[in-house]
């Protein structure tokens, strides 16, 4: 059975029909990934998943259990969580704060603090910058803690919306090298990406998305070789 | 140094300007004339200085320092010692001489036909009764010795600038206060510099002992230190029960501000810890007020209820609790402006709804309510001011209390990352329904409170006692304090609402003041007099002055 199992899903902003009918799967101990173009829907599919938007009909189900309708502070606490689109830390909390934050539902105080030492020890940076304020961070750094706040939910499913973004190439390749090692260690991992080369080298399989609909699923190898891939999303002639 | 050019002796004179132009505006509005009859120095039975000149002095001094200010920046070390006099003195002659200005143009032309206060008195007041010519040069004098004195008090050493420029600023206000609570006659000038001295002696000494005395209490044994701890807290908690002792006026102001620093506490939480701005809160303390008011007073037969205060008190906070939630369940989906503005809807209605002629019967409608009993405890009747202040005090202690461990609560923490970003709180597991209509709840909590022992210390209300500017002046009291800082809202009743009451003579200049002051503030000190540690952060960061 799926870790993750989106059917058929249909969202709407307002009048706008964001999501025409989606439907994926994430296994378990997978790296699957969204990728396409701005305004595709990669961003709203997350949302529907941890509920921060819901769908007009369509089922999400973890583990077998329907979770579309749950709103957002319970869907976390059935081990999805998620380090949102543009990082989002909380500017004026400091980094231990902000991961503080990210354990806010949890009351096992040793997990906690293991989990803590985990996100320190996969961003050493973070380490040395435990007492600043996370305003104050650079672009990386703030990308690291909004996955090291994510990872503090202790999930079992891991959300991460363009961690390229706005990132330069050298920091792209670190912070996509510890999503590999994340995953190593037992974390599901759903990636949405718009730098589809990145995504491609680090998932198992992938979803092309196209204005709200799915246009291509297979293996991430397969869709490398993808000829309307490479042109369109990868860039090559 | 490079040779100064042109425009680094523009800005000491724009500064200078600037100055006598406040100056001006404050002696054009009549501040001057109501507040020169208000001694601060005095020989003889004669007025030296009152605080009609004093407001004049204010804004020149403040400028000329700024000037200064902007001189000295960028150098280490001031090495141009007579530039930076110059520079003051320069500022100070400028301001002077828009007034001046003044002086002349209202003995050629009759300024009163339109500017009411440009009255001879005032020209009197500005030439220091020396008549027009010689009145006007010793003015421009003034003024430019006025500047030079400013900058050379920041050339001296610190260690020295700090405790003479407190002594010298502890006089005028320790004149005021006495001469407001005690009608007294100001400060003749031996008084004047005794008080000036001793206050400088004492942060002087201060200064150069507090080193040595962390030492010393660093070295203390454990249970050395707790009694220590202990004294350190006695001296404050002491002055604070004896403040009654003052008499019945300045206990009257006391209450009144600890009306406002409870409401204070509540609007603190819901806008300076959970981020959400309400213009309603008003409604709140008027729910108290009156539900204390209905459920006590013997004109409200209706009912057949006659509770005293204490019975009263619990259905009283709770009418304001509920009514908290009643009114967050509509607006859990605004935020920000929209939140605002539909909350000082609220706020109208309800006072409308108190103010009905259909609710006539039941709520006293224009009329009030009036006979409401005054609280007893034991067999004292809390029928005066002094004794009426414990009772709000020990309000105020009780809401601090909460106020405090919620801050560092995990509430508290779901709240500032609430106000932080609403949807990743969210995603991070906290419920925005119940961590919204909490903080809604616990502000209108401490305002029914404050609302209940309001009823019960006038024994009558009235629908106008429940305006919106009084929703405006609780967030003006935040606003001054600091965001979010608990000792800030005390610092901010005491000057929004205190000090007008002292100043009696300032009534009608109340709102002028209050926004000169907030504009004041948000010009120099955005982040509110006793801020909040996480606040100041975010609003110096970009200067790097953290």
């Amino acid at each position: 059975m799926a870790l993750l199992e989106l059917q058929d899903i249909h969202t709407y902003y307002g009048a706008i029909h964001a999501l025409k009918g989606i439907s994926i799967h994430v296994d378990e101990g997978e790296i699957v990934t969204l990728i396409g173009a701005n305004g595709a829907g990669k961003s709203t599919t997350l949302n529907t998943i941890c509920g921060l938007q819901h769908p007009r009909s369509g089922s999400v189900t973890l583990k077998g259990e329907s979770i579309q309708h749950l709103p957002a502070h319970e869907i976390v606490t059935r081990g999805v969580a998620q380090a949102p689109e543009g990082r989002r830390v909380f500017g004026r909390l400091n980094v231990t704060e902000n991961l503080e934050m990210g354990a806010f539902v949890r009351v096992d105080k040793d997990g906690i603090k293991r989990d803590m030492e985990r996100v320190f020890t996969l961003f050493p940076r973070l380490k040395e910058r435990a007492k600043q304020v996370a305003g104050t961070l650079s672009g990386g750094e703030q990308q690291m803690l909004a996955i090291g706040r994510a990872l503090m939910a202790s999930p079992r499913l891991l959300l991460l919306d363009e961690p390229s973004m706005g990132l330069a190439p050298i920091l792209v390749e670190a912070i996509f090298d510890t999503i590999t090692e994340i995953n190593a260690q037992g974390t599901t991992v759903l990636l949405v990406e718009q730098n589809a080369l990145i995504a491609l080298s680090v998932a198992s399989r992938g979803y092309v998305m196209e204005t709200g609909s799915i246009r291509l699923a297979d293996t991430a190898e397969a869709l490398r070789n993808n000829e309307m891939v490479r042109r369109v999303y990868l860039g090559e002639t | 140094m490079n040779a100064r050019t042109r425009s680094d002796w523009m800005a000491p004179v724009k500064s200078g300007l600037m100055g006598g132009l406040i100056a001006l505006l404050i002696a054009m509005v009549g501040l001057v004339e109501v507040s020169v009859k208000r001694p601060i120095l005095t020989a003889d039975g004669r007025i030296l200085l009152s605080v009609g000149q004093l407001l004049l002095l204010l804004p020149i001094i403040l400028m000329c320092y700024k000037a200064v200010q902007v001189f000295a920046a960028g150098c280490e070390k001031v090495t141009d010692r007579l530039g930076l006099l110059a520079t003051g003195a320069l500022s100070g002659f400028f301001a002077s001489l828009v007034l001046a200005a003044l002086v002349l143009l209202g003995r050629v032309i009759n300024l009163r036909t339109v500017f009411i206060r440009a009255s001879p008195d005032l020209f009197n007041t500005l030439t220091f009764g020396l008549g027009l010519g010689g009145g006007s040069v010793v003015l421009l004098l003034f003024g430019a010795l006025l500047g030079g004195l400013v900058a050379a008090i920041t050339l001296l050493p610190d260690r020295i600038r700090r405790p003479l420029v407190l002594g010298l600023a502890l006089v005028p206000l320790a004149a005021i206060l006495t001469s407001a609570l005690f009608a007294g006659r100001g400060f003749s000038v031996p008084v004047a510099l005794l008080v000036g001295v001793v206050a400088a002696a004492l942060t002087f000494a201060w200064r150069q002992t507090q080193p040595k005395l962390q030492d010393r209490v660093a070295a203390l044994s454990p249970s050395g230190q707790r009694t220590y701890q202990v004294f350190r807290w006695l001296l404050p908690v002491a002055i604070v029960l004896a403040l009654p002792r003052l008499g019945a006026y300045p206990s009257e102001v006391l209450v009144n501000v600890g009306l406002f620093v409870l409401m204070g506490l509540g609007l603190n939480i819901v806008v300076g810890f959970a981020g959400l701005l309400d213009l309603g809160y008003v409604a709140f303390y008027a729910l108290g007020a009156y539900a204390m008011a209905v459920l006590t007073s013997p004109e409200m037969t209706w009912h057949g209820i006659h509770l005293t205060f204490w019975q009263a008190l619990p259905f009283a906070v709770l009418a304001s609790t509920s009514a908290g939630i009643i009114l967050g369940i509509p607006v859990l989906g605004m935020r920000g402006d929209y939140l605002a503005i539909v909350t000082l809807g609220f706020g109208e209605i309800i006072r409308l709804v108190f103010l009905s002629d259909w609710l006539k019967p039941f709520l006293g409608g224009s009329n009030g309510i009036t006979r409401i009993p005054k609280a007893v405890v034991g067999s004292i009747a809390l029928d005066n001011s002094p004794k009426l202040y414990y009772l709000i005090l020990a309000g105020c202690v009780v809401a601090a209390f909460v106020a405090i461990r919620l801050k560092d609560s995990r509430l508290g923490r779901a709240w500032m990352a609430m106000r932080e970003d609403e949807d990743v709180a969210q995603a991070m597991g906290i419920d925005l329904i119940k961590t919204k209509l909490l903080a809604f709840a616990t502000g209108a909590t401490f305002s029914g409170l404050s609302g209940a022992i309001f009823a019960s210390k006038l024994t009558s209300i009235y629908p106008h006692s429940f305006h919106v500017l009084v929703s405006i002046n609780v967030l003006g009291v935040i606003i001054v304090g600091g965001m979010g800082s608990i000792p800030g809202v005390v610092v901010g009743a005491l000057a929004l609402v205190g000090l007008p009451e002292l100043l009696r003579e300032f009534a009608e200049f109340r709102l002028l003041m209050y926004g000169a002051a907030l504009v004041f503030m948000m010009l120099t000190r955005p982040e509110g007099l006793v801020p909040e540690a996480r606040r100041k952060l975010e609003l110096h960061e970009a200067d790097g002055e953290v």
